[in-house]
């Protein structure tokens, strides 16, 4: 499935949609559009190798969860299509990236824009914490830290079973404080298991900047010593995030680095640094300044949200 | 004499799965202390060594599930769910993973103290979602305990019994149904995992004593056949009593305390079992006894049931057995 527009256009697509979701309910995901806005665009437009999604264009509303008494009960990856052997597979591993992953399925052309409206609102499948039966999602990551792993095992067992597709794991960077983290990569190393992984290394965690809450280190290091094949790239600069993926990592997990600004094309967001896990605007004030500067960043006009 | 059978686990397994591409045998450096040591070096193919990191093996084993295996998970049961409890959830329970997680050392089965003493996990497991119980009595218990997991069409939580196992069935565990071993109509004595060969052993003393007791054994704990247990209520004058190698609160004294409520029986019940309490190291006979868990401990419950004494004491008891703690049939002392 080819989209007509360029990844640069649908990373700025999904940074629109993000923020003009967040004017509209005061508040959203917006930095991690900022980080993260070119990773998801490349992966859905370039990277992965998806079939036609077999979900409809306007998510079903919530159908309860996996039970013995719910055999009609499906996860959201229909929105990427068919699991054949041969297609990618693709799990975003912080699960608060969700808004701004429906975003790219809107962008994509694998979801409808109504989609979006479904978010966070009661009986959607659309969670804000992506679920495994949200939109695009297979399993749930809300969890830090359990993502890798998961895409480890679905890898390791596709490997036994012949699939030529590849599993892909979209992480972030706080999750490399998480232990389960190192215990994935080690066992990837040790059972050749050739996951691939890129990282929103954007410095930014729940309570504030990384480095003031727990200090990772260096981490390309880290991961090399534990056996992944690492490589650290400028996070907006797509030719450098695909020569990233041509890396050869034979018998090795593949962890990009995609270093990031948090407040990459929504320069105004920097006002609320460090705190840019979820804004919330705190006053009409900020608001209304906040949806001036970045619809001009975005160069697109104001969101009319009192309506 | 009681047939003693050596290391049913480690037969049943490689009989089991060796040659099934579709099983995979997962290991946390527990090889040979699981049994499956033979199986990892017969069927290279089968096994996957995990390490001691079993966050990663929970969620990995999710993933082997979505990729349409079924691993089956050997380590100690209380590592499979204290540590790695986020990752039990999130990765295998929720989404119904066909994965099996044979628990080796239930309760006070270890010599290892509180670290290696699963006593609350069936607590932990009845209590979630899709989650099914099964629990090893004997030595056939644990030679069905794979073929009775791997039938069930979600993630499996088992108790596995190791080393020198007695045989006290001679049928395979049939999914959903329990045992009755004796049907007397004064007191009905609900057991499951090793507490079974304990009630048995206090069977003919009590029946000296003019009781007639009627003998619950319970694999599997969930999904449970209330409308059973509330029928074998119903045949008894005086009461139930469990006995459970785990702590009273959330294992079967408790499930057979709901059944009791739900249906508004208004019978005595004595739940013996770790009473609130954990356990520490020792041999399993010395721990049974000290914590009220051996047939003993059951005679005592039912002259509080009764409300009277049968002048029952250890001599008038079945022997036990007296393992030797130094046999070979145990891989290591853990």
């Amino acid at each position: 499935m080819k989209n007509e527009k360029t990844t640069e256009e649908i990373a700025l697509g999904i940074r629109r949609r993000v923020f003009e979701h967040s004017m509209r309910n005061n508040g959203g995901y917006l930095s991690q559009a900022c980080s993260a806005g070119e990773q998801l665009a490349w992966l859905y437009n370039e990277a992965l190798n998806l079939g036609q999604p077999t979900l409809p264009m306007i998510p079903k509303p919530f159908e309860g969860v996996p039970s013995p008494d719910n055999p009609d009960y499906h996860t959201g990856a229909g929105y990427n299509g068919p699991a054949s052997p041969d297609y990618d597979r693709l799990f975003i591993a912080p699960a608060h990236y969700a808004l701004v992953a429906y975003a790219t399925l809107i962008e994509v052309g694998r979801m409808a824009p109504e989609g979006l409206e479904m978010f966070n609102k009661d009986g959607s499948s659309v969670e804000m914490i992506g679920a495994e039966h949200s939109p695009g999602m297979e399993v749930h990551n809300g969890t830090l830290g359990i993502g890798l792993s998961t895409a480890a095992g679905l890898a390791y067992g596709r490997k036994l079973r012949g699939d030529t597709g590849k599993t892909w794991v979209f992480m972030s960077d706080g999750e490399v404080q998480e232990g389960q983290t190192w215990e994935a990569v080690q066992a990837c190393a040790f059972h050749n298991v050739e996951v691939k992984a890129i990282m929103d290394v954007n410095d930014q965690q729940c309570d504030g900047a990384m480095d003031s809450v727990m200090e990772v280190g260096d981490i390309r290091t880290k991961f090399i010593n534990f056996g992944a094949h690492c490589v650290e790239v400028d996070g907006h600069d797509l030719d450098a995030i695909r020569q990233a993926s041509e890396e050869k990592h034979e018998g090795k997990p593949l962890i990009i680095l995609a270093r990031t600004n948090p407040f990459h094309a929504m320069s105004i967001l920097e006002e609320r640094f460090p705190r840019l896990h979820y804004v919330r605007f705190k006053s009409e004030d900020e608001r209304a300044r906040m949806n001036v500067s970045i619809a001009k960043d975005l160069g697109v006009d104001p969101v009319d949200y009192a309506h | 004499m009681v047939e003693m059978v050596s290391r049913p686990y480690a037969s049943a397994f490689e009989k089991f799965a060796a040659g099934n591409p579709d099983i995979l045998c997962l290991s946390a450096d527990l090889t040979s202390s699981c049994e499956i040591d033979g199986f990892r070096d017969r069927h290279p193919e089968q096994f996957v060594s995990m390490g001691m990191a079993e966050q990663n093996m929970m969620s990995f084993a999710g993933g082997l599930g979505l990729a349409g295996f079924r691993p089956f998970i050997h380590t100690f049961g209380v590592f499979m769910y204290r540590r790695p409890y986020d990752q039990l959830m999130a990765s295998i329970a929720y989404p119904r993973r066909k994965v099996r997680l044979m628990g080796f050392l239930p309760g006070v089965t270890t010599p290892g103290g509180m670290t290696h003493q699963s006593i609350e996990d069936i607590s932990v497991m009845r209590s979630i979602p899709n989650m099914t119980i099964l629990e090893t009595g004997d030595a056939t218990e644990v030679e069905s305990i794979c073929e009775a997991a791997d039938s069930i069409d979600g993630p499996v939580w088992c108790r596995v019994l190791r080393g020198s196992v007695p045989r006290l069935f001679d049928t395979p565990i049939k999914v959903g149904e329990m045992r009755e071993l004796s049907s007397g109509d004064d007191v009905l004595v609900v057991t499951s995992g090793i507490c079974t060969e304990e009630a048995m052993r206090a069977r003919s003393a009590l029946k000296e004593a003019g009781l007639s007791i009627r003998h619950l054994h319970l694999h599997t704990i969930k999904p449970f056949d209330a409308k059973a247990l509330l029928d074998h209520i119903g045949s008894v004058k005086h009461g139930v009593i469990t006995l459970e190698n785990h702590v009273t609160e959330g294992g079967i004294g408790s499930l057979v305390a709901e059944t009791m409520a739900d249906a508004g029986v208004g019978k005595r019940l004595i739940r013996l079992g770790l009473k609130d309490t954990y356990a520490h190291g020792g041999s399993r006979p010395y721990l049974m006894r000290y914590y009220g868990l051996d047939a003993l401990a059951l005679v005592r419950g039912t002259e509080e049931l009764m409300g009277q004494s049968f002048g029952i004491s250890e001599d008038d008891l079945d022997d036990a057995r007296i393992d030797d703690v130094h046999s070979l049939v145990k891989a290591e002392a853990l």
